[in-house]
């Protein structure tokens, strides 16, 4: 789950990172309120989860209530990079003497999280990396044992910083670990870490990426919402407890397991066809849970045809065959449907579809003969 | 032979007293794996179905000699089962529960690296090998002894690949389920080590996804360090970056752990990879020879 900016930086305060001044804000008189609460001269930014939102224009300063006024309407509504701008974070300007970059990530390969600084801030990751690799330090922390008050002294030591700053940017570092354990988090990123004329250590900006899995751990975070970045159909499957991700092609797809449902998709693309949705049915086979999958699919109104690709395990046939016919006489899908049945009672699956008669819906043996079919019917 | 587990393997289950766990319990026994105990807090001296429970995995391993234990509890209680089969000696522990917290998996992982318990999963199908024992939720009515190893981060697609490697004749030395989770116990590497090691097994068959870098990683140790030959499929060619595909685990971050580039980084070893479930069986046959 990544979180926006301003809830980042809610986690920040909540672990003791100094952040500066802000207040959200939905409308334009929101942000013109927040502006005047928190003193001239303020920062107006726009809360989307992509990165480039000061190059297309999405983070504006604005000295007075006239300026405010104009940025604060120019930046709602606005579209960076196919995300529409619906929230606001005013924040109070703060002075730049350096930038820096710092991290904690979850480092899958290694098992470790790993912590990360540099002394180039302000600019993408990836651009540090290429213009000077040895710029950014980074050394792993034995969750075991946890941040240590030297891996702070030695980050800050390898990556240059002044000696002035060692302290209070090892003491920051720690801090941003306590959010990355304390908060469940697989992210905390700083870009740029500040540091302000008056030598403070401030988090400029935050991106933090939340653990799924654990929001049992965190309620809070758990009703935490984005707006810019909510799709209608992924919204109704999260209420219903789908397991989707919607895609942009006009072949509706539901299968069961996570890496068959996967195997699918590229299978229909190896087809030609273009998948619209990956949906994991799980063991899921009564009716109920395939009504409510159907409907989630054909909500999305570019599909043109539906694959049923499962695999019986656990998971019966003839119980998922079941499943849809009952689930056709609730709801009665416009577009054809491709069933591949195969597995544990697959025989008996077939058969009580091929009785059923049901409007459309064409039975095929195989993964890939199923998945040309669907294409072919998609057009 | 096979690995992992076998007719010397002695069963414990944690969370034998749920509904899930009962009932695959039940199946494995049913299929011939020594089930001996069941670890349930507070429902100790009870039984399931025959099989002695008990309170704690100290009393369990103490009183019946379990050397192998299966996790079925709830995520939010799963770190600690495993936690408590390792300090009880278990050697190995087979975690089943889905949405374990990353963060608790990391402590498990780093805390069983130090000790002598081998971990496989979480968010895994379990081990089977044919004909001997069955740790897990795999179907094995499907799969019949031979001699083709078979590691995989998904469940359904295992059986897929299986299945369509036993319609062509072949059968398995073991099946091994790693688990769909960021931190897996046991990596791919760690598994290829083992069927390599195995007489039985004349062929491994790896089945990846998108998300981290571990199959990139077991290519590298294939070329180094493995002589039988490896076929693989890699699932999520059309996986958008960003979006968790229904595993914890698979996911494309920026333009890191793409199908293409480990389909791309196994090729370079020399392993083969297959474009679909149905080419993977049919490369095996070009591998081994026709069976049927």
């Amino acid at each position: 789950m990544d979180l926006l900016e301003y809830q980042g930086k809610q986690l920040f305060r909540r672990h003791g990172v100094p952040v500066p001044e802000g207040r959200y804000a939905a409308s334009v008189e929101d942000a013109m309120d927040a502006a005047e609460q928190l003193g001239y001269p303020v920062v107006i930014k726009a809360q989307v989860q992509i990165g480039g939102r000061g190059k297309a224009g999405g983070i504006k300063l604005a000295s007075d209530a006239d300026e405010a006024e104009l940025h604060a309407a120019a930046i709602l509504g606005m579209d960076i990079r196919g995300f529409t701008v619906q929230e606001m974070y005013v924040e109070k300007a703060s002075s730049i003497a350096e930038e820096y970059y710092a991290a904690i990530v979850f480092d899958r390969s290694a098992k470790k999280p790993m912590a990360m600084l540099s002394r180039m801030g302000g600019i993408e990751v990836e651009e540090v990396a290429e213009r000077d690799p040895e710029a950014m330090r980074m050394l792993h922390v034995d969750p075991l044992i946890g941040f240590q008050e030297f891996h702070g002294r030695r980050l800050a030591f390898e990556a240059g910083i002044a000696e002035d700053l060692i302290r209070p940017v090892g003491a920051m570092l720690g801090r941003l670990y306590d959010v990355f354990v304390g908060e469940d988090a697989t992210l905390v990123e700083v870009n740029p870490l500040l540091v302000t004329d008056e030598r403070h250590v401030v988090a400029l900006d935050a991106k933090v990426t939340i653990d799924g899995n654990a929001l049992f751990r965190h309620p809070d975070v758990a009703e935490l919402r984005d707006l810019s970045a909510e799709d209608p159909q992924e919204r109704m499957a999260q209420d219903r407890g789908l397991t989707y991700v919607k895609l942009d092609g006009n072949v509706g797809i539901l299968g069961n397991g996570a890496g068959l449902v996967m195997s699918t998709l590229d299978v229909v693309a190896q087809a030609g066809g273009k998948p619209a949705n990956f949906l994991d049915a799980g063991g899921g086979s009564k009716a109920e849970a395939i009504t409510s999958a159907v409907e989630v699919i054909l909500s999305d109104e570019k599909v043109r045809a539906v694959l049923f690709n499962i695999f019986g395990g656990i998971t019966r046939c003839d119980e998922v065959a079941k499943g849809l016919i009952d689930a056709f006489r609730q709801i009665e899908p416009d577009v054809p449907f491709v069933v591949r049945l195969d597995g544990t009672n697959d025989e008996e699956g077939r058969r009580l579809l091929a009785e059923a008669k049901l409007p459309n819906v064409h039975s095929e043996a195989t993964m890939l003969g199923a998945a040309e079919r669907v294409v072919e019917l998609a057009g | 032979m096979s690995i992992l587990v076998d007719t010397n393997t002695r069963l414990c289950v944690a969370g034998i007293t749920g509904r899930e766990g009962r009932f695959h319990t039940l199946r494995d026994r049913d299929y011939g794996t020594n089930v001996v105990a069941g670890v349930t807090p507070g429902k100790g001296g009870q039984d399931v179905d025959g099989i002695p429970v008990f309170d704690t995995f100290r009393a369990a391993a103490a009183e019946t000699g379990a050397n192998a234990a299966m996790i079925f509890v709830p995520p939010r209680f799963a770190a600690d089962s495993i936690l408590e089969a390792e300090d009880a000696g278990i050697e190995l522990i087979v975690a089943i529960t889905e949405g374990i917290p990353a963060h608790d998996e990391l402590r498990v992982y780093n805390h069983l690296r130090r000790g002598r318990s081998r971990l496989v999963g979480p968010n895994c199908p379990g081990i089977l090998s044919p004909g001997k024992a069955n740790v897990g939720i795999i179907p094995a009515q499907f799969f019949k002894e031979g001699n083709v190893g078979l590691v995989s981060r998904s469940g359904t697609l295992t059986y897929q690949i299986g299945n369509e490697l036993a319609q062509r004749g072949f059968g398995n030395s073991s099946i091994v389920g790693i688990g769909g989770d960021p931190v897996p116990g046991s990596s791919f590497i760690d598994i290829i080590e083992l069927f390599e090691a195995d007489a039985q097994t004349e062929l491994i068959v790896m089945c990846g996804e998108i998300g981290g870098s571990s199959e990139e990683e077991a290519a590298e140790f294939i070329a180094e360090s493995v002589s039988k030959p490896v076929l693989a499929y890699i699932a999520g060619f059309t996986a958008p970056p960003g979006k968790t595909m229904g595993h914890a685990g698979a996911i494309v971050s920026g333009s890191k752990g793409t199908a293409a580039a480990k389909a791309e980084a196994l090729e370079a070893s020399g392993v083969r990879v297959g474009r679909n479930p149905t080419q993977v069986a049919e490369i095996a046959v070009e591998i081994l020879g026709m069976r049927v």
